[in-house]
């Protein structure tokens, strides 16, 4: 026998040990929301599940938010579709209205000893439509009002609190700017999310309560943009896209450059890591209403999948498995959508940022995304219109005139 | 094929070329065909085809994204090819002289050519950045407060012009020393018997030699700027206030990320309608000026 022989019968001998006597079924599994501060978390979880699940085998498959939604409809057209995915709420209703999400009730339905109570009622029944349960929620978040205590102090400025309207922000953040150190009081990007969060908290809203009719261009909603614009143009309490030379705003905040920030939970974990000050988290200043971001991800098995047994199992236990719970809560990443509120006390006992509080609080004013079926034409529209007021090309009633006719168009 | 005669030479060559053939025909002859199809149809990538008619080119047709990326498009064409035309063939005439270390200079020049599009836009985002990029600092050594560069909409597109100039520059350069190469040595030498200057001997038998050289040029560089993407989608994608969206971009977007594949279909058929036309007319022209010089 030569060395290669000895070797390959070694290594069948090796195989045929180790391998488990039921064949291995693998799940592939994208995801946006993992990637790039959570992956981790992620693969904590997978073996966590693997451990409890010796036969399925979950592959994971990233991808960065901003391309995550092209590539998936890519992948499913091409008939490459991954078993188990991930959707946001406002691209979940587009997916299943066109059918290519499994139902999960027959699977639901023959999992004895597992009830759906384990999620928050509102947060699941977000991922059903016409009656049928297409999705698993996975996580929430929401949007604060972050900010740099340390600033705070030099300035001499009081912290943020709940009774804060726009009037006090802007105040603080006129003593807070500190143009030679290139230091910004506030920072809220001007882009199509920031907008319908920020006209609600004036009143706004984008569509009426049916979205039938586009409301877009309100005098309302005028002024608020008016009142986003002003900073960056008149107040210079906020940057401009050229200040900021394609630095993100967490970058910006990270850096110290800026007192306060309106931005996800989700840089819980980037700015523990890597925010080397005391920062801490208030609840938004609004001007005639307290509005809130909320956003909810959920998770689906594709209608094509040859494994949805087993895509289903790891979707429950992605979402509602102590395991995963607990290292979700651990890392910050993001909130588990479960009902139990001991998980909400182990949230809220974690040391940093100290008002967690105020995530909770935020959710009593949430304003959930304005989600058409043209949903991406929408964000594009708007965002395209809010970008010429940002610089100046356009009056903000401009603006918003020609957003609301364009978006008539494809409502 | 010497040797080889009648049936047995044609399946030869079917056997030899198929490899390329299958290539060919399942990533571009295919895709074309179904595009022409899909045209008159509404699909969004995961439900069922609807036949629409010629729905898809009348939208198209009065559509103002159209035509803003269309008047994107003819900027960046006015901006780019005559820009990288002149400066290509400027530097093929001084790599076609005796210059000490031209194979090194030939080279550097191409290099731009062969990177990827992925890099050189990252490089030239960096390198146009206002606050952080190497132009602006190199203005301001010249009390030049430089612009916002991709970040300002009237801007934007010079960015990606000179980005792509540099790019390309390269490729035309290598086009007019094959062209340069061609000219008899012994009319050079016939004029400056003959007392003429430098510019004389451009103007009077380089440059009207080198016309097929410039005509094929021009006529590669306009198809390929007509189809502008890559560096439109890394540097800026298609923005500030969709300055950029230039057509290849737009198509991307309604195929894509709308999931309008009919209507960014049709859209494709327009342009290259436009293509053909431009490039046909070109031929023409090109034909008439080889008659009236002969």
């Amino acid at each position: 026998m030569t060395f290669v022989h000895k070797s390959i019968a070694a290594l069948l001998l090796v195989t045929a040990i180790s391998s488990p006597a039921f064949a291995q079924t693998t799940v592939k599994y994208m995801t946006f929301s993992a990637a790039p501060d959570y992956l981790e978390e992620l693969d904590a979880t997978v073996a966590a599940f693997e451990a409890a699940h010796p036969d399925i085998n979950v592959e994971v498959e990233t991808a960065a938010y901003n391309d995550y939604f092209t590539k998936l409809q890519t992948v499913i057209a091409a008939g490459q579709a991954p078993d188990a995915f991930e959707l946001n709420y406002e691209n979940f209703v587009a997916f299943a209205n066109r059918g290519v999400l499994a139902d999960l009730d027959p699977l639901i339905a023959a999992d004895t000893g597992f009830s759906t109570s384990i999620y928050n009622p509102t947060a699941l029944a977000a991922f059903s439509q016409g009656g049928k349960q297409y999705g698993l929620v996975e996580s929430f978040s929401n949007v604060v009002l972050f900010y740099n205590k340390d600033l705070f102090d030099k300035a001499g400025v009081a912290y943020p609190t709940a009774d804060w309207t726009w009037t006090e922000e802007l105040e603080a953040a006129q003593k807070l700017t500190d143009a030679a150190n290139g230091v910004w009081g506030t920072l809220a990007p001007i882009q199509f999310w920031e907008f319908y969060k920020t006209i609600a908290q004036n009143g706004g809203s984008m569509f009426n309560a049916d979205k039938t009719e586009v409301t877009l261009d309100s005098a309302a909603n005028i002024e608020t943009l008016q009142w986003m614009v002003d900073k960056v143009n008149k107040h210079h309490v906020t940057p401009t896209d050229a200040e900021m030379a394609g630095q993100t705003d967490g970058d910006l905040f990270k850096a110290g450059k800026v007192a306060m920030l309106r931005t996800g939970i989700w840089m819980f974990g980037d700015f523990l890591a890597n925010a080397n000050f005391n920062w801490d988290i208030a609840l938004e200043p609004g001007k005639t209403n307290k509005a809130h971001h909320f956003f909810a991800n959920g998770v689906a098995v594709s209608a094509t999948s040859a494994n949805q047994q087993a895509a289903y199992e790891w979707l429950k236990f992605l979402t509602s498995s102590k395991e995963a719970v607990e290292i979700r809560i651990g890392a910050a990443w993001e909130l588990p959508a479960v009902s139990d509120p001991a998980y909400v006390q182990g949230y809220l006992d974690q040391p940093k940022p100290e008002s967690r509080e105020v995530v909770f609080q935020a959710l009593d004013t949430a304003v959930t995304p304005p989600v058409i079926n043209n949903w991406t034409q929408l964000t594009d529209i708007v965002g395209q219109e809010l970008e010429a007021a940002k610089l100046g090309q356009k009056t903000p009633q401009q603006a918003l005139t020609d957003a609301a006719a364009a978006v008539k168009n494809i409502l | 094929m010497d040797g080889v005669t009648g049936r047995g030479k044609y399946l030869a060559l079917a056997v030899l070329l198929l490899p390329s053939l299958i290539g060919m025909g399942a990533f571009y002859i295919l895709p074309v065909i179904s595009s022409l199809v899909l045209s008159f149809s509404k699909w969004d990538l995961l439900t069922p085809i609807q036949w629409i008619g010629i729905g898809n080119y009348v939208r198209a047709v009065s559509d103002p994204a159209v035509q803003q990326a269309l008047r994107n498009t003819l900027t960046f064409i006015l901006g780019y090819l005559p820009a990288v035309v002149s400066i290509g063939l400027g530097i093929a005439l001084l790599l076609n002289r005796r210059l000490k270390g031209r194979t090194i200079f030939r080279a550097i020049y191409f290099v731009p050519v062969v990177t990827s599009w992925v890099a050189v836009s990252l490089v030239w985002k960096w390198l146009l950045n206002p606050q952080y990029g190497l132009i602006n600092w190199l203005l301001s050594l010249i009390g030049i407060q430089g612009p916002g560069w991709l970040f300002d909409p009237s801007w934007a597109m010079s960015g990606v012009i000179l980005a792509t100039i540099w790019k390309d520059i390269g490729f035309v350069t290598v086009i007019y020393l094959a062209g340069l190469q061609e000219i008899p040595e012994n009319l050079i030498e016939a004029s400056e018997i003959d007392g003429a200057n430098a510019w004389q001997k451009f103007w009077s038998i380089t440059w009207p030699l080198l016309a097929p050289t410039t005509f094929f040029v021009t006529t590669i560089s306009l198809i390929s700027s007509f189809q502008v993407f890559d560096q439109v989608f890394i540097m800026t994608n298609g923005g500030p206030v969709g300055s950029t969206t230039t057509m290849v971009q737009l198509i991307y977007k309604n195929a894509f990320g709308y999931g309008q594949m009919g209507y960014a279909s049709a859209i494709s058929w327009v342009l290259f309608a436009l293509i053909f036309t431009v490039t046909l007319a070109q031929n023409i022209l090109q034909k008439r000026m080889d008659r009236s010089d002969g």
